[in-house]
């Protein structure tokens, strides 16, 4: 008999690659291949998605693991991770001011009238859901024609390059506590691993580049009832900013380059006075790459929650950061789920190993009882 | 994007051992502390790796750090050379690590990484024994928060692990952990010994050889320093046992191919529909098989 046990991997894996490959081009003889272009600008958003949860800002790479993953967005996001680990780390940015971003969108559900007005931007909130069947057989030329339209019918208008930020107003009026300035060293999670308890700026840093569906329903928790944030969004903002680094002599800031992102800043009433000094909101922060702002939002209502967690004590899961830090990201929970696949022959020996001698000891034991209780009857 | 932004496909290239050589070096002086101080889970920042978390990241980040181009490795999963696993991490090392050179054989190799095993010949003092972990700390089966199981182990406080071995043999007149079985390090911090049976255990006592634990998702790195003591959570009127590998006469099943009746064995089940065992460790099955001495079993 031979020997049964795990062979031909390195056959059977060259093989599962084929079949991959196969299926990705299975359009045969009609099939165009994607261009990168392509996803990154017709699929904007799954490539955002994928600059942000794979921590990396590199739309174009981000495409091609979408492409290479086959629109696997958890597998796409690690692949642009796994890309990171291969390069050193040059310099640290210093703080970037978000008020700089150049703006396409920014909305505030608090006031009505904000500092440089609400702009709407690109979005779905208030379309209808209704599927677009002219999108199934489009033409290139109509295609073409959309943005053509789209410029030529916009007026030129002299909008500043940015606007002033929502919170600072309500700085200004004393109902958010006033800004102490950085509180010490961002934590960089990419150099250095959670030991809780952690700071803000490392369960900030988490959540960044946390896979969007875990972070929302760990905040969806918070909003349902297992929490009580109710927050209200002074500014969700979306848009480029650009990146200011020391140039290399000078030392001076020059612009090396803009990252799409989007912010949202959440305030929330604490419950009762808790307090220094008069009451005052609290503010709840998230942002990441891209466009993202289901996960901004999700984010932000998070960082509140924390933020009572770590003063209070943790009463719900949303409020505990080992709970929330420690299960949010893509890389890690898809990886740990998918490891079960492997082989795990030696730790189900060794279980079966246990029942059978736990099952055996429980048997003799009720025979001997057995011929006991007969006699005791009798 | 700039539109004119072309990929530089030509940078693609990877340098030796996949990581940055700070991330390297990183590694390498967690592995130093973790050495000065046998049995704890050293936090490290634990890059992301091409493989998923799960499949052996800490324990190949641990491997890449540690191999240079005089080194021969061998990676095993479940014992076994030629698991799904094992090839894909032996091709990767091979892949981004060109010059070193790999092996199936435990007494050519260097640095061996492992998922679930131990090679059942003993390993000596000029090799490194890496592990690969999923859950490093043996803790977390009473205790869910890691702020408070640092706090437990810097005491060496086990009190609530040795109450739920107690309450095992209470329920069950039998310890019932399986395999990861809670070993105490150099008499002080209790480890989780990485998904290995208990038959595993009493190898990594006095281990000539160096063994090293790597969590990539937990991001842990704990060290069982050469000749140090490993001592598996017991009592004294419960000793410690290992698995069973007699038939129901009593008498010590044998592996059904090389006749070996002192190696863990996996147990299949041939076409017939009857169980047959194995040697687990193919390796050590296969040098058995190739000895002169051996006969062939009819």
């Amino acid at each position: 008999m031979g020997y049964v046990a795990i062979k031909g991997g390195g056959r059977a894996i060259r093989g599962a690659e084929a079949a991959l490959e196969a299926l990705r081009t299975a359009e045969g003889d009609t099939g165009t291949p994607l261009s990168l272009s392509t996803i990154e600008n017709q699929l904007r958003l799954l490539t955002s998605r994928i600059v942000s949860e794979g921590g990396l800002y590199h739309p174009r790479l981000a495409a091609l693991a979408v492409k290479q993953m086959q629109g696997d967005t958890l597998e796409a996001a690690f692949a642009l991770r796994a890309y990171r680990s291969t390069k050193p780390r040059l310099l640290e940015a210093p703080i970037q001011d978000s008020g700089k971003m150049r703006l396409i969108r920014r909305i505030s559900s608090a006031f009505k009238d904000i500092p440089g007005g609400q702009m709407l931007g690109p979005t779905n909130d208030y379309a209808l859901r209704l599927m677009r069947l002219d999108l199934a057989n489009e033409s290139p030329e109509s295609f073409r024609d959309v943005a053509r339209h789209f410029m030529a019918n916009t007026p030129e208008t002299d909008l500043p390059d940015c606007f002033p930020k929502v919170v600072d107003a309500l700085r200004a009026e004393g109902l958010l506590p006033a800004l102490n300035g950085p509180a010490g060293t961002p934590f960089d999670i990419t150099r250095d691993p959670l030991v809780f308890p952690v700071a803000r700026s490392a369960a900030l840093a988490t959540m960044a580049r946390a896979e969007t569906g875990s972070l929302l329903a760990i905040a969806y928790s918070n909003m349902r009832g297992y929490g009580d944030v109710h927050p209200t969004i002074a500014e969700l903002r979306v848009g480029y900013l650009p990146i200011m680094l020391p140039h290399p002599v000078t030392g001076e800031p020059i612009e090396a380059g803009e990252v799409l992102m989007t912010e949202c800043e959440v305030v929330a009433m604490y419950e009762g006075t808790d307090t220094d000094g008069p009451p005052v909101f609290t503010l709840g922060y998230g942002a990441c790459f891209g466009h993202n702002e289901v996960k901004a939002i999700a984010m932000a209502i998070l960082d509140r929650a924390l933020q009572k967690g770590m003063r209070d004590g943790p009463r719900n899961p949303s409020e505990d950061p080992e709970f929330v830090l420690l299960h949010v990201d893509g890389v890690d929970s898809m990886g740990f789920a998918s490891h079960y696949k492997m082989p795990h022959y030696v730790t189900f020996q060794s279980d079966m190993d246990r029942l059978r001698t736990t099952q055996a000891k429980a048997a003799q034991c009720a025979q001997e009882s057995q011929p006991r209780r007969q006699g005791e009857n009798a | 994007m700039n539109p004119n932004y072309e990929l530089p496909l030509d940078e693609a290239d990877y340098s030796f051992g996949f990581l940055d050589e700070f991330a390297k070096r990183e590694v390498r002086r967690t592995i130093l502390k973790a050495i000065a101080i046998p049995g704890y889970q050293t936090p490290y920042a634990s890059r992301e790796m091409p493989m998923g978390r799960g499949f052996g990241t800490g324990g190949l980040q641990l491997t890449l750090s540690l191999i240079g181009q005089d080194d021969t490795l061998k990676v095993i999963d479940q014992g076994s050379d030629d698991s799904v696993n094992a090839v894909n991490l032996r091709h990767f090392v091979e892949l981004t690590c060109p010059g070193v050179d790999t092996t199936e054989r435990t007494s050519e190799a260097t640095l061996i990484q492992s998922r679930h095993r131990i090679p059942e010949v003993e390993l000596s003092e000029s090799q490194v024994l890496i592990l690969q972990v999923p859950y490093p700390d043996p803790l977390v089966v009473i205790e869910p928060s890691e702020a408070k199981r640092k706090v437990m182990h810097g005491e060496g406080d086990y009190s609530r692990l040795l109450t739920k071995l107690y309450e095992d043999i209470v329920q069950f007149d039998e310890i019932t952990i399986s395999h990861r079985y809670p070993t105490r390090i150099n008499g002080h911090y209790v480890i989780d010994p990485s998904p290995i049976p208990r038959y595993d255990i009493p190898r990594l006592h006095r281990s000539k050889a160096l063994v090293l634990l790597g969590a990539g998702r937990e991001k842990k790195i704990y060290a069982v320093p050469p000749y140090t003591v490993a001592a598996p959570l017991a009592f004294d009127d419960v000793p410690f046992r290992t698995e069973d590998f007699s038939d129901e006469h009593g008498a010590r099943r044998t592996c059904g191919r090389c006749g070996a009746d002192d190696s863990f064995l996996d147990e299949l089940i041939a076409d017939d529909g009857s169980k047959v065992w194995q040697c687990s460790d193919s390796d050590y099955c296969n040098q058995r098989l190739a000895e002169p001495s051996h006969e062939v079993s009819a």
